[in-house]
């Protein structure tokens, strides 16, 4: 086991991460901490620099510049005692589709010293129906929770979760939220990258956004909430045209709008008063930056 | 588990896939006991004037051999190793725990337990339907042949991945290498049938030499059971072959 010292220290620690392919920087100088038993996600369009950041903390890819900690160890030189520790769901993985649900996992939990039993993964997963169909007879949602089931067999403290739901229908999304959320009750880290907003919210305790390689916010998801309360939008007709006002302090300008209009005998025709949500945010804080992979 | 363990998991799960996989059970189990059995019924009784004359039928027992063992060997491994690759399972295996050579070593232990299947299989039709008893006396030749030239051919189709871009393409360039080199080697059409030059050809790449020890090891007649010289060869292919995996072989897919 490659324990921590203190429980307090991150699981992952990133400061100053570069990673350039050639001319173009992907990723550009970020720094970030998850810490032990979180559900933390990585959120950003696609080529925001979140598969490469995520490749490196795996060991996949070698970094340009920066510090990076994953497990009290660089993941560029750590080896197998590292890896017992480690679970990793790619983001289009496919499995072998000659192999039943069951043999899947017990093929991986031999590459583990200390495995968790396959029944308790299969239930973890719900897959207890579909032990002994093939792979190539599950459904995308099901292959996709047979894949995180894989990366949990060798029963890790920290999984990686690469964009897990990326081209789901709504109810295998469904599902495979459900399974993330359970493994913060089994009281993995969990580090989750993905490019809906929503996915975020519903399953990370912290988000940090990244767009072009740098990292444009971050907090909790009601942090980010407060951020989305910044401005509110006042929107109404007059003679005919559309009047919008954007404004810190709600209530007041509401109240001296409403006490002239009264005053005035005009009906603010369509008034509306809309709140920025977090969807909002995230394309405002995103839209103007331009992929870098 | 072991490093020898971990190989034996691997292989068990391997072997399930193989037999499970019916592109694998038809090309290199069903083709070659059914391009045998075409060769051996059309040109039974017919003779090849090879080392004096010899049967046909006994011709082909070390010239389909030679085929099912290359076929196990270099064609499997090429075309499962890509797919794999392709499929991003080579990455996901890396990210375990497990060193990155136990699951060659599963694959290649695979194919040779599968070549060795079709050498047992094909010697029994042989001796079954067409009366091609098996030498027993060379029996330790014959073995040494299959070794050096599953371990050769392993390596060729390791290092053969390097050079295919894509699933789809994994059996065109596979098929485009071997088929011609078949059919020059005498594999196909007995190698009296042949215009001149054309095994000289042949000799330049490993298939021929390979059919030649295989030959000279099955076949009474002739010289030394043992072709040392034609095993030399395809060793020295399967040594280029291992330089050249151990150098280009990628465990990321290509594509994405």
């Amino acid at each position: 086991m490659v324990e921590s010292p203190f429980l307090s220290d991150p699981v992952i620690s990133i400061k100053g991460l570069r990673k350039s392919y050639g001319e173009t920087e992907a990723v550009r100088g970020i720094d970030l901490e998850v810490n032990r038993g979180e559900v933390f996600a990585f959120l950003g369009p696609n080529g925001a620099g979140k598969t490469t950041t995520v490749e490196i903390l795996e060991g996949y890819r070698k970094r340009s510049g920066g510090e990076v900690t994953v497990l009290g160890e660089d993941p560029e030189r750590a080896g197998r005692e590292w890896r017992e520790q480690i679970g990793i769901v790619l983001q289009s993985g496919r499995l072998d589709p000659y192999l039943t649900v069951r043999e899947s996992l017990d093929l991986y939990a031999g590459y583990f010293r200390n495995p968790r039993p396959t029944g308790d993964v299969i239930a973890l997963i719900g897959l207890e129906g579909k032990a002994d169909e093939r792979a190539s007879r599950l459904s995308g949602g099901q292959q996709r929770r047979l894949d995180v089931g894989m990366a949990l067999v060798g029963d890790p403290e920290l999984l990686f979760l690469d964009e897990p739901t990326t081209g789901f229908d709504p109810s295998a999304r469904r599902q495979a939220w459900d399974v993330i959320a359970g493994l913060r009750d089994l009281g993995k880290t969990v580090f989750l990258t993905t490019h809906y907003m929503d996915e975020a919210q519903r399953l990370a305790d912290r988000v940090t956004i990244i767009a072009a390689g740098e990292i444009v916010a971050r907090g909790t998801p009601e942090d980010l909430g407060e951020r989305a309360s910044g401005e509110t939008t006042i929107r109404y007709r007059a003679d005919g045209r559309e009047v919008v006002l954007r404004t810190q302090t709600p209530v007041q300008t509401l109240h001296e709008l409403t006490a002239n209009a009264l005053a005035q005998g005009e009906a603010l025709e369509g008034l509306e008063v809309t709140r920025p949500s977090l969807e909002d945010v995230y394309l405002e804080l995103t839209a103007s930056t331009e992929p870098a992979e | 588990m072991s490093g020898l363990a971990l190989v034996g998991h691997q292989f068990r799960y391997d072997q399930k896939a193989f037999w499970r996989n019916p592109a694998s059970v038809f090309f290199t189990v069903m083709f070659p006991v059914i391009l045998f059995l075409i060769l051996g019924l059309v040109f039974n009784g017919e003779t090849v004037d090879v080392r004096g004359g010899i049967e046909a039928t006994t011709y082909y027992v070390p010239a389909i051999m030679s085929l099912a063992i290359i076929s196990a060997t270099m064609q499997t491994l090429a075309m499962t190793l890509v797919i794999a690759r392709e499929d991003g399972r080579l990455k996901r295996g890396r990210g375990t725990p497990m060193p990155p050579w136990v699951f060659i070593a599963g694959r290649v232990g695979n194919s040779i337990v599968v070549a060795l299947m079709m050498l047992v299989l094909l010697a029994i039709i042989g001796g079954l339907l067409f009366g091609v008893d098996l030498p027993w006396e060379r029996l330790p030749a014959i073995l040494l042949a299959l070794v050096v030239g599953a371990a050769s051919f392993c390596c060729l189709g390791i290092a053969l991945t390097a050079a295919i871009p894509s699933q789809d393409a994994a059996a065109a360039i596979v098929n485009a290498m071997l088929l011609p080199l078949y059919f020059l080697s005498g594999v196909f059409i007995p190698e009296d049938q042949l215009p001149d030059g054309v095994i000289a050809f042949a000799d330049l790449f490993p298939v021929r030499h390979f059919f030649d020890a295989f030959f000279d090891a099955y076949v009474p007649a002739g010289g030394p059971a043992v072709s040392w010289d034609n095993l030399a060869i395809v060793a020295l292919w399967g040594v280029a072959g291992l330089v050249l995996a151990i150098r280009y072989f990628r465990w990321t897919p290509r594509s994405g």
